[in-house]
């Protein structure tokens, strides 16, 4: 044991220090948001977006890089957190990092007091700002939960060298049950969990259908119990972006009813948060669900 | 002023495809069956002659095998030479023409008509990879984690060193 560890003592059954952990595995009804990413190098414009949160939530997420758009950093937007006390969630995206750069920066995170990071590959290059760029996926999402749970558990670099002290994060990992094979699905959340996920955000959910019958294949495979499902929720501004954001942001599926039902209202901006209010209710009835986002 | 535009080529990605039609990679998935059966047949066949390879000296196969598993692989599959070969996990569908090089399963970009998030044209290859593996006897291998791919294997026999491999585990000199 080294001085680090003496300070901050992990509660017994649990991988990190972090909020979002503890209220999952006290059973609670977690929720966390996404902050988005400031284009300026101004810590201000963080604890700005950051406050909106004050009080609301759990953990807040930080995107890398979200849709290939270029925006302040994951790891340094964690940093900044947790300066405040907050309690972020780091994406590693992997398509901006290799493996060396991924592992240097989860020991970076941790070092800061980063305790949750969720493992994503990536929307690819041509979905953003910069449609140049080399895309780098070195690793993909699973590989990556493999090597930081090889990280933190074996202390273990991918290399096999042994790391001093390892990161004690919460590993987290996103599903999209809206994405074709849908059969499939179910069975890569059981994969994803036996590489290390404890937690898992979804895709914003629009179609409750689907999300159904995923969501009965994950109980028939009893994946409910050995992790957290988290639901992505989010309201629509208009129809028009609604259309907008279906044929340009990768893996979002809106269903034509909700496009319709919009389109049918006075004030779009209002008849978006009450869908987004009724997917909340719907989900938090879901059995296996202890969260969204 | 009038908005010049410069002329761009349609239908451009960062993946250099050799063809424009996926018509014979698909043809491959929609017969796993039968060139799993293939695989194994021409696979016990590589390692029935072991000795010959040790005797010709395995360094000295490499080149002409390389050359033979491209010929063969491309045609087939779209191989991309990634020197360790996992077509017979993934639904004889290769996974390195995933733009994302995934090697575990689809991303959540799949679009509703199955096709890839990035190339709007292509079918995504971990789509058919699971619908391919629906038709194999070994298809539940495409649910074991594969590990990273190991970049300095790039162009190399992957047929060679998995003979080589089963002749060791075979001689009880490694394990599996």
């Amino acid at each position: 044991m080294n001085d680090f560890e003496d300070e901050w003592e992990i509660p017994p059954g649990h991988s990190s220090l972090g909020r979002l952990e503890r209220v999952l595995r006290r059973k609670e009804f977690a929720i966390t948001a996404e902050l988005s990413p400031p284009d300026s190098a101004n810590p201000e414009d963080v604890y700005e977006r950051a406050a909106v949160f004050d009080g609301w939530v759990d953990a807040i997420n930080a995107t890398d890089g979200s849709g290939a758009n270029c925006h302040m950093s994951s790891v340094a937007i964690c940093a900044l957190l947790t300066r405040m006390s907050y309690n972020p969630v780091m994406q590693i995206s992997c398509r901006d990092h290799n493996r060396i750069a991924i592992q240097g920066n989860v020991l970076g995170a941790a070092a800061m007091g980063v305790s949750n990071i969720l493992c994503l590959t990536g929307d690819g290059v041509q979905a953003g700002d910069q449609p140049g760029a080399k895309p780098v996926f070195d690793l993909g999402c699973m590989s990556l939960l493999q090597t930081i749970r090889t990280m933190r558990d074996d202390q273990k670099f991918l290399s096999g060298r042994k790391i001093t002290t390892p990161p004690r994060v919460f590993l987290g990992a996103a599903i999209n049950p809206f994405a074709p094979p849908y059969d499939f699905r179910p069975r890569r959340l059981a994969q994803k969990i036996d590489a290390g996920a404890q937690f898992v955000q979804s895709q914003y959910c629009f179609d409750l259908d689907i999300l159904d019958q995923y969501m009965e294949q994950v109980r028939d495979l009893g994946l409910h119990e050995k992790c957290f499902i988290l639901i992505g929720v989010g309201p629509l501004a208009s129809a028009r972006t609604a259309r907008w954001i279906r044929t340009n942001v990768p893996g979002i599926h809106i269903p034509d009813s909700i496009i319709d039902r919009l389109e049918a209202a006075k004030d779009q901006k209002k008849e978006g948060k009450k869908i987004c209010i009724e997917m909340m209710q719907a989900v938090r009835e879901m059995e296996g669900v202890p969260a969204f986002m | 002023m009038a908005k010049i535009i410069i002329y761009q080529p349609s239908g451009t990605s960062f993946v250099y495809r050799v063809r424009s039609k996926y018509s014979i990679r698909l043809w491959s998935v929609r017969n796993s069956r039968f060139l799993e059966k293939l695989y194994i047949t021409f696979a016990d066949m590589l390692l029935a002659l072991h000795p010959l390879w040790l005797k010709i000296g395995y360094h000295r196969v490499e080149t002409p095998m390389v050359a033979f598993e491209k010929a063969v692989k491309s045609f087939l599959f779209d191989c991309r030479m990634c020197g360790q070969c996992t077509l017979s996990s993934t639904g004889m569908s290769c996974p390195m023409n995933c733009p994302k090089g995934l090697r575990n399963g689809p991303c959540g970009g799949v679009r509703a008509n199955g096709h890839c998030e990035i190339e709007e044209n292509m079918p995504c290859v971990w789509v058919q990879a699971w619908q391919g593996s629906r038709n194999m006897e070994t298809g539940d291998s495409i649910l074991a984690i594969q590990t990273p791919v190991d970049h300095s294997l790039q162009g190399t026999s992957s047929w060679l060193r998995a003979t080589s491999q089963r002749a060791l585990i075979k001689s009880g000199k490694i394990d599996e």
